[in-house]
């Protein structure tokens, strides 16, 4: 009894302490909000005001005047989604060769793919610059997209979930005439769903992140992503605080909402659908 | 076996063009950049003028570089600071969260929040928050009574710690939910056994829980490790790596020289750096795995 009380006791304390962990984490996006409604001038009050006495949209509107951001919220939804469809489509067409047929070179090939997870994205950066600028691909979707349309981590994380779809579920395809391609298509993605779903978020949130290869193969304004139109934003108006947080809430928005409302197969994706991987 | 080899030659027909899209990719935006990477580095080359065969130019000059010294410096201090931070913290939150504490849910999303966070985004409101004269952090050190509180970003001192704030502030949710899953794969009745023989509490955590977490423990610290030598956009967006390159990293150094400089060969010397700092890591997680570890 006496031990019960104690641990109800220790529960609470730390339930505590975990709540003033809360505001460490949570209280500069609550920062972020309250600065974007803020009159131009009030941030250059001390000590700050927390809620400003007129909160006002105007911020909001500014934004899209000052810079094309409305053009980069869309160019980011284009790259994005575009990566993150042809993600799903070429690395579950790779795994399942690696999970499901059997040829000459498969370990060798897979290990090779898997070798290309310890290269950071700054080690090609370079090279892969050069070449996107031979091809006259600056400022255009195709260099922001195609750079990121294979991804080794997303290859082998399809390809763990297909080891574990029943083998005699496919040889009784195979048996019934069933083509490559159609089981692919109608058997193996459809069982892959959960898989699928995770490769897609990791995919979509990395890319919406993603900021230094966005920033080196745009030069115009009206092809920046999200995140490049942010630091150009913070270029031009660097005290216009008011300015930049509603630039940060309209970046971070997207994102947020989807994870608040899905948080479960979100964490699931950002760590690899638990398999471990990154 | 005829029977058999012609399935299998169909098999293999069928592969190849499944692995067709990934090749072309593979190929053209990891294998030959990865080489001409190595080969670039080399080089002495501005894009512009031919380019000229160096040898091992660059990285002698990159070890007699002041600059570079000072990168790998505040690269290291950044790493040794804010891997243990994060860890710590998100190892401590894991375990108060694996009690099924009230509002898990709840818990889980809050210090995840950071994580799906656009780093630039993070970035911009921690400026804010730091800002000397009308940020939040310093009217609250004011207001506690530290008469002459630190200019953070503008401050040769103080910017990198700073900086590892944000840093760990944003990657403890991602330690969290890998520690997470480790302890739920702790099995039960480990700790069974361990009531029998009155093992509780502190003792409890320390001759069992941690000694079996210890490969989630590893691969997280391999990971972090990994992810804090490529910081880049803390510092872009917090101090374009000043004030007087204290808080110049190496892929902020790898980018300046590349980009602004455009000195694309000692740039890419640079870049096999950090090439194999995170090879050296990623085979010793690799080699590691199978030790010291102990699966439930």
């Amino acid at each position: 009894m006496a031990r019960h009380a104690r641990k109800t006791r220790t529960d609470w304390v730390l339930f505590v302490v975990l709540l003033v962990g809360t505001f460490a984490t949570c209280g500069p996006f609550a920062w972020m909000l309250a600065t974007s409604i803020k009159p131009g001038n009030e941030v250059f009050v001390f000590p700050p005001t927390l809620l400003t006495g007129q909160p006002q949209l105007n911020n909001f509107m500014r934004i899209f005047d000052t810079i094309p951001f409305g053009r980069s919220l869309v160019n980011s939804l284009i790259v994005c989604l575009s990566i993150t469809l042809a993600q799903l489509v070429v690395c579950s067409m790779a795994a399942y060769a690696f999970a499901c047929l059997t040829f000459r070179g498969r370990e060798a090939l897979f290990l090779v793919y898997l070798a290309a997870l310890m290269v950071p994205s700054q080690v090609t950066l370079i090279p892969n610059f050069i070449l996107v600028r031979n091809l006259g691909w600056i400022d255009t979707y195709q260099g922001m997209i195609l750079p990121f349309a294979f991804s080794s981590f997303g290859t082998f994380l399809l390809r763990q979930y297909f080891m574990t779809i029943p083998r005699e579920l496919l040889e009784a395809a195979r048996l019934d005439g069933c083509k490559h391609w159609r089981i692919y298509l109608w058997i193996v993605l459809p069982l892959s769903r959960p898989a699928l779903g995770a490769l897609a978020i990791f995919a979509f949130v990395s890319q919406w992140n993603n900021f230094l290869w966005p920033l080196i193969v745009t030069t115009r304004p009206e092809m920046q992503t999200v995140t490049v139109a942010l630091s150009t934003l913070q270029g031009q108006y660097n005290t216009d605080w008011p300015l930049l947080m509603t630039g940060s809430v309209l970046a971070v928005a997207p994102v947020l909402i989807v994870f608040i409302l899905g948080n479960r197969a979100f964490i699931a994706g950002l760590t690899g659908g638990g398999f471990g991987g990154r | 076996m005829a029977a058999g080899s012609k399935l299998w030659k169909r098999d293999t027909q069928a592969a190849w063009l499944f692995l067709l899209p990934s090749l072309v990719l593979f190929t053209m935006f990891i294998a030959i950049p990865v080489i001409a990477a190595f080969m670039i580095s080399f080089t002495e080359w501005d894009l512009f003028n031919p380019m000229k065969f160096v040898g091992f130019g660059n990285y002698t000059e990159l070890f007699n570089d002041d600059i570079f010294k000072k990168v790998m410096g505040n690269t290291a201090y950044f790493v040794l600071a804010s891997v243990p931070l994060q860890m710590a913290f998100g190892l401590a939150i894991a375990l108060v969260l694996n009690r099924n504490i009230k509002g898990q849910t709840f818990f889980r999303i809050a210090y995840f929040l950071p994580v799906v966070t656009s780093t630039v985004a993070a970035a911009l409101v921690w400026s804010w928050l730091f800002n000397s004269n009308f940020g939040i952090i310093n009217a609250l050190l004011l207001s506690f009574g530290v008469t002459d509180p630190p200019k953070w970003l503008g401050s040769t001192k103080w910017a990198m710690p700073a900086v590892i704030v944000v840093s760990v502030w944003q990657n403890v949710g991602y330690a969290m939910v890998l520690f997470l899953a480790g302890l739920q794969n702790i099995r039960t009745d480990i700790y069974d056994a361990a009531a029998l023989d009155s093992a509780r509490g502190w003792k409890r955590l320390w001759f069992i829980t941690l000694p079996m977490l210890s490969p989630t423990t590893f691969f997280v610290l391999i990971i972090s490790i990994i992810g804090s030598f490529q910081v880049f956009e803390l510092v872009f967006i917090m101090t374009k790596a000043g004030p007087a390159n204290a808080t110049n990293t190496l892929v902020y150094y790898i980018y300046q020289n590349g980009f602004q400089f455009y000195q694309m060969g000692y740039a890419s010397a640079a870049a096999m750096v950090l090439f194999a700092i995170v090879l050296v890591a990623t085979l010793i997680q690799y080699r590691m795995q199978d030790r010291w570890v102990h699966y439930g």
